[in-house]
């Protein structure tokens, strides 16, 4: 898939031809490992475009969450570098770590009041964002009194609130259950679209990451390397159970089975 | 933006719903006056209870060193009556709580401090838990050779025993602040003083508000047990010094009716002041659980 593909699919949000030439996210030769441990990264190189949605599927130990803490700058490299033009980008973690003690809207406020927008303007930019993830009612509600769908919407409401054109997501996903998944999917569709953001999607369900990226770059364990990638040239909004979203899913699942086969054995030699 | 499309608001309606299905029933409210009944019902039991075991005793076995309930009541009621009482617990309340907000605002930097810097915590940590245990009566000699026989000395003595544990009610308040909120804070660009004031101090609050409610336990107990042992002309007669009063005079009612009034002004100062506000932080947060 061509840069002016991804300008076409995605229409007039993201079709700034300037921007479009410059990579929203560049990982070049990343390597790392902590401390004198395994190399838990190994020369990973990587460009997302901007206003592309890339999904890093792999298996444990491929140090996905690990390559998503160096982009969003909470490491640093052991070699290689990293390259994020503009804003700092934002983060969410598969728990939506809402802080206790503030409102929704005080939560996505705090992320405004730290990008330092005015205090007259937060609360209005954070009812926008609140209707935004469909919550504009649920703003005075605590972390406590929301399910744990819409903790994940504030949380995304909050991420979307440092106006960070690029955005890292964990496994946000993974502790939702399949119904309010599906529809944080639509959702997260929805409106990664509408904001032009460019997303990079860290997750180990395979659908999940054909349902929603524009590609899917698989990585290898231990260490992690970029095996493959697969362009998603399937039309959004997509549905998880559709046939293309199954097919091309059976064909990068064998790709995965293939990659953890590697490890069998009984010395674990593999390693 | 364009007109919402079909596919838009059936997912609007879809997200409704869920969302709905999802909050859950709203809780049954009961109503104050009875919830009132129900906090206080089985301790006024209980006291009750206390009681008529006390009378039981002293009818039964009639010891000479043991007064009864009601002996003790018309103690209680003169003093009160004199208002030796009020003028002891306002002369020990106002050393407590000065004393108690002294020690607040001398411990909660220093367990900032040590709660951040690695190693001044261990350094510091094991002679602050040291200290502690200490019971803080054991300084009222050194604090009475060094300012002598005035309100410094039990200021000291107070000082000495909250300052260490509301220093470690601090640093243990900070530690258990999930790792989650502080790379929260920093993914948002939060760091130094602006992460601790937004975000760690905030997460601390409910383990900082027990400390602080531990440490008043021991400025007041430490106040009592210097009053009890530096009594003297010069220092305003308190809840201690009036009780070793009634002790000289071989008043055993009015040691046990001082004894009462130490005892009331400390289930008074943790139902009328730290209880609501724990309730209160607590509760914003969704760590209390409804008890029925």
């Amino acid at each position: 898939m061509t840069v002016l593909d991804t300008v076409l699919r995605r229409g007039a949000a993201t079709s700034d031809p300037v921007d479009a030439s410059t990579p929203a996210v560049s990982v070049r030769n990343l390597t790392k490992r902590f401390g004198t441990g395994p190399v838990v990264l190994d020369d990973v190189s990587l460009d997302v475009r901007p206003g592309e949605f890339v999904c890093l599927l792999g298996a444990s130990g491929c140090g996905k969450s690990t390559l998503l803490n160096v982009v969003a700058g909470l490491d640093a490299p052991t070699a290689g570098e990293v390259q994020v033009p503009g804003h700092r980008p934002s983060l969410m973690f598969q728990e939506p770590a809402l802080f206790p003690w503030l409102s929704s809207a005080q939560n996505v406020e705090l992320a405004l009041r730290l990008r330092g927008v005015g205090r007259a303007e937060r609360r209005d930019e954070a009812q926008r964002l609140l209707a935004l993830v469909r919550l504009e009612g649920a703003g005075a509600k605590r972390p406590h009194e929301l399910s744990g769908g819409m903790r994940q919407r504030v949380a995304l409401a909050r991420a979307l609130a440092q106006d960070s054109k690029v955005l890292l997501m964990d496994e946000p996903f993974a502790a939702l259950d399949a119904i309010t998944r599906d529809v944080l999917h639509d959702e997260l569709t929805r409106i990664s679209r509408e904001v032009g953001a460019t997303v990079v999607f860290v997750t180990h369900n395979v659908r999940e990451a054909v349902r929603l990226g524009d590609r899917v770059v698989l990585l290898s364990s231990r260490p992690g390397r970029v095996v493959r990638e697969f362009a998603v040239d399937i039309a959004q909004p997509r549905r998880i159970e559709s046939p293309e979203v199954s097919a091309l899913s059976v064909e990068i699942t064998d790709h995965l089975r293939a990659e953890i086969r590697k490890h069998a054995g009984p010395t674990g030699a593999a390693r | 933006m364009s007109a919402p499309t079909l596919e838009d608001r059936t997912g609007a309606e879809l997200e409704a719903g869920l969302d709905a299905l999802e909050a859950g029933p709203v809780e049954a409210h009961r109503s104050a006056g009875r919830r009132t009944l129900s906090a206080a019902l089985p301790p006024l039991l209980a006291l009750l209870g206390i009681l008529v075991l006390w009378q039981l005793v002293e009818t039964t076995r009639d010891p000479d060193n043991l007064p009864g309930p009601q002996e003790v009541w018309q103690s209680v009621r003169s003093e009160w009556e004199r208002g030796r009482t009020q003028q002891a617990i306002a002369t020990s309340l106002e050393r407590g709580v000065l004393g108690f907000l002294v020690s607040l605002a001398v411990a909660t930097p220093i367990g900032l401090l040590l709660a951040r810097v690695q190693l001044l915590r261990r350094a510091f940590r094991p002679l602050i838990s040291g200290l502690q245990s200490l019971p803080s009566v054991a300084w009222v000699p050194a604090a009475i050779l060094w300012f002598g026989l005035n309100d410094l000395t039990l200021y000291f003595v107070i000082l000495m025993g909250a300052i260490p544990s509301i220093v470690n009610a601090t640093i243990s308040g900070l530690d258990q602040v999930p790792p989650l909120y502080q790379r929260v804070g920093h993914v948002l660009g939060a760091r130094g003083l602006t992460l601790a004031r937004l975000v760690l101090l905030p997460a601390a609050l409910p383990g900082y508000l027990g400390g602080l409610k531990q440490g008043w336990a021991f400025s007041w107990r430490s106040l009592m047990a210097a009053e009890l042992i530096a009594t003297s002309g010069g220092l305003g007669l308190g809840l201690g010094q009036q009780l070793d009063q009634a002790r000289t005079l071989g008043d055993l009612p009015g040691v046990l009716s001082g004894i009462l009034a130490i005892l009331f002004v400390g289930i008074a100062v943790e139902l009328l002041i730290f209880a609501p506000v724990e309730r209160r932080v607590l509760r914003r947060r969704g760590l209390l659980v409804a008890r029925h």
